[in-house]
């Protein structure tokens, strides 16, 4: 009988030497003349324990890890086939603490299936939301989505029944059906882990925002930063269109709706929605002012659903079981659940998906189990680069976009950077300025021209040229930028460097912090 | 309708109406407490031009389409979050818009301030550009205070100047990347010689892709020299001794 055994593909794992791990399997395997299949399935997200090699023993999937090429020996004399005991071992991976404390929806597939495997996909339920959405009218599924209560994922928040039915509403025809991965923001990867571990069930999500509003044609955007996932989504898209799941009247509906790829060029502006657009037009990627909105006039000026790919992932568990269903997580206006990435200074990284409703310090310290240096936490910047800072005292806060919101942060892509003690907050403000200088588009000048003061007023700062001055400017240029800015880029860009001025005036030498 | 657009075409010639007159339905809104009733399809930025009211701008003129980087232009509008852009923002019918405010004075000098972090002194004194006017209208016209914290950072003032076309000049020290002359080339003229090169604050004019003006697609047309309004591009012709720099500040 065929063994399966499991060998994630997906970057981080391939980072941490799982090619060499599914080389020595298949070969230690070959060489005990032992029936084994090497599936490579995408990441579980629990990164600490990467490569994470499980096998299929009646169904169950039992995990080693981390394991690397050299260990492999030793599995196959422990029989780790059959489930043994192993130095490595972690029993069924689906009761290891950090995953069973879960609520999987978005990544119930992650870990599990081969990304590229379409009947894998199917096996799993893929393809029940679209199949669904094929029996319901536009205007049915449209509330589904309004019943979820779903926000867009990119960051703004936007509700996503909304944006989707100002779409639905437009009259101008062709419509298009944007995905947005151009993932820039540091520590985040859970759009990358889509399409590195689950690239169909995005497929799915577009191809439902296709029929909810009418449109015909969808663009990917994944960055050119992401080479694994741009080869697995266009195998994805290539076994789609194959299967009749993409192209001229999908599963034998009315439906006719086709995708592809366009590859960024390393600008992190053109995650903003209309530089993206402006981007697939084969323009310079710089900013589009608002109105009219992406919705009404869009790709090539033609109404369009812009979402980020998380956004998208979402939609198929929605409509499988149901707007309320979603709604029935989370708290507040933050309906459904959200895959937290956990970066920086943790020591356990992963993608963590929960409920809204979570607190932040249990998300850092029960799910990331505090620091890598295992030094206390001292900082923890929520929502990428342009997200504001939390103290440790600040950490009860919880993963809810208004709460975060309430406590003068954001949540944005849900990505979570840690640091330690060693953390100098003045370098990591100067860090936001010097960030927002390197990817402005340069189009507003707040932006062009502001990044680069910001810069050169916390250096002044720093070594201690007329403090007070420059800091009481710095605050002056981040009123500027926030309320000048054309976009959310120079617009959030005080977010960071506020919240380390007033959570850590010492790190700056503008007061004798005693807190600290 | 048309008796709105004739009554624009008259007053066009006296007044930059921030952004081209539209032809459209009447749509009446507020401006500073004054009802004011312009096309459908006209910007804000223009329906505060008519109402008498001044609001600063840079990047905006009627002779092109609305572009929205130059951030002077920003009104208060009830029921919006934030400072709009008064040259982006269509107007609507119910519309009460504000075109003063303290909160609005010290973000328009906020911003020229920044302007003003990379734009040579010795130009300021005397100057006759849209941009001088813009300093005037916001209190800045005597420059930067000599102690202002942005002093001291980096500028463009050591970027060449390019002499090279016939005609006129190009001085980057002057330019504040507003864009007019780029879209002055495209959407007046149809030549599509210059562009944007660089990110944030490398942000630069540039014909072709780093060309000379003479070198570039550039047909001399004077378009981009009647858009600038930092007099960064200007006529050779009012410099016949040569154009010289004076001493960086």
């Amino acid at each position: 009988m065929t063994t399966n055994v499991y060998v994630p593909c997906d970057a981080i794992a391939l980072a941490l030497g799982a090619d060499d791990v599914a080389t020595a399997i298949a070969d230690q395997a070959a060489a005990r003349a032992l029936d084994v299949r090497v599936i490579r399935n995408g990441s579980r997200g629990l990164f600490w324990l990467d490569p994470l090699v499980e096998v299929d023993i009646d169904g169950v999937r039992h995990g080693y890890g981390p394991v690397e090429a050299d260990d492999v020996a030793s599995l196959f004399e422990a029989g780790f086939l059959g489930g043994a005991a192993h130095p490595l071992s972690l029993g069924p991976v689906e009761s290891i603490p950090e995953f069973a404390a879960q609520t999987r929806l978005t990544f119930a597939r992650h870990g599990v299936v081969d990304p590229r495997s379409l009947d894998d996909f199917v096996t799993h339920g893929g393809f029940a939301g679209l199949r669904r959405a094929l029996t319901l009218s536009p205007d049915e599924l449209l509330v589904e989505i309004e019943t979820s209560g779903l926000r867009g994922r990119g960051g703004a928040a936007f509700p996503t029944g909304i944006k989707w039915r100002t779409v639905a509403n437009a009259v101008a025809t062709p419509k298009y059906i944007v995905a947005n991965g151009d993932e820039g923001d540091s520590g985040t990867f859970a759009d990358r882990m889509i399409f590195e571990g689950d690239p169909f069930c995005l497929l799915e999500g577009m191809a439902i925002a296709a029929r909810a509003v009418g449109a015909t044609h969808g663009v990917i955007y994944i960055r050119s930063e992401y080479p694994h996932s741009i080869a697995t989504t266009q195998a994805a898209i290539d076994a789609a269109r194959s299967a009749g799941w993409l192209g001229a009247a999908i599963a034998g509906s009315e439906l006719s709706f086709d995708v592809e790829i366009r590859v960024g060029a390393g600008a992190y502006i053109c995650g903003e929605e209309t530089s993206m657009l402006e981007s697939i037009e084969g323009k310079r990627g710089t900013v589009r002012f608002k109105p009219p909105l992406p919705a009404l006039e869009g790709l090539y000026g033609k109404p369009t659903v812009v979402n980020n790919i998380l956004t998208f992932a979402s939609v198929p568990w929605i409509v499988a079981n149901g707007g309320a269903a979603y709604a029935a997580y989370g708290v507040g206006r933050s309906k459904g659940t959200l895959g937290v990435q956990l970066a920086g200074n943790v020591a356990r990284g992963a993608l963590i998906e929960v409920p809204f409703g979570i607190t932040v310090r249990e998300l850092v310290e029960r799910f990331g189990a505090g620091t890598r240096s295992g030094r206390p936490v001292r900082a923890v910047q929520v929502g990428g680069p342009l997200g504001a800072y939390f103290d440790n005292a600040g950490l009860d806060v919880a993963l809810d976009y208004e709460a975060i919101s309430d406590a003068g942060g954001l949540l944005g892509h849900g990505g979570m950077v840690v640091f330690d003690e060693s953390v100098d907050m003045a370098t990591q403000a100067r860090f936001a300025m010097e960030f927002c200088a390197a990817e402005s588009c340069g189009k507003c000048t707040p932006c062009r021209v502001g990044s680069t003061r910001g810069v050169e007023l916390i250096d002044r700062i720093s070594a201690g040229t007329r403090r007070e001055a420059n800091h009481e400017q710095l605050l002056e240029l981040c009123d500027v930028l926030e309320h000048g800015s054309l976009c959310a880029l120079g617009g959030l860009t005080p977010y960071p460097v506020r919240s380390a001025l007033r959570l850590f005036p010492g790190d700056f030498g503008l007061v004798t912090d005693v807190a600290q | 309708m048309t008796f709105i657009w004739n009554e624009l075409r008259d007053l066009r010639d006296a007044v930059d109406l921030g952004t081209p007159p539209r032809d459209g339905q009447p749509v009446t809104l507020s401006i500073d407490g004054v009802d004011t009733t312009v096309p459908a399809r006209s910007s804000v930025l223009l329906a505060a031009t008519i109402a008498g009211a001044t609001v600063p701008k840079l990047c905006a003129t009627d002779t092109l389409e609305c572009f929205g980087s130059c951030r002077v232009c920003l009104v208060e509008i009830d029921g919006r979050r934030g400072y709009p852009a008064s040259c982006t923002t269509p107007v609507e019918s119910g519309m009460v818009v504000r075109t003063t405010s303290e909160q609005l004075v010290k973000l328009r000098r906020g911003v020229v301030e920044l302007y003003l972090s990379d734009y040579p002194d010795s130009d300021i004194d005397g100057g006759w550009s849209q941009f001088h006017t813009t300093l005037a209208q916001v209190g800045l016209e005597e420059g930067l205070p000599a102690d202002h914290p942005y002093r001291g950072g980096d500028t463009h003032a050591d970027v060449p100047v390019d002499e090279s076309n016939p005609y006129f000049l190009f001085d980057p020290a002057k330019c504040i990347v507003c864009s007019r002359c780029v879209r002055a080339c495209e959407e007046i003229q149809g030549t599509f010689a210059l562009t944007i090169a660089g990110r944030g604050f490398s942000s630069q004019v540039s014909p072709s892709q780093g060309e000379s003006f003479l070198a570039s697609e550039c047909v001399s047309c004077g378009a981009c020299v009647q858009a600038c309004p930092s007099d960064a591009l200007i006529e050779k012709s009012l410099f016949p001794e040569g154009y010289h720099r004076a001493d960086p500040r």
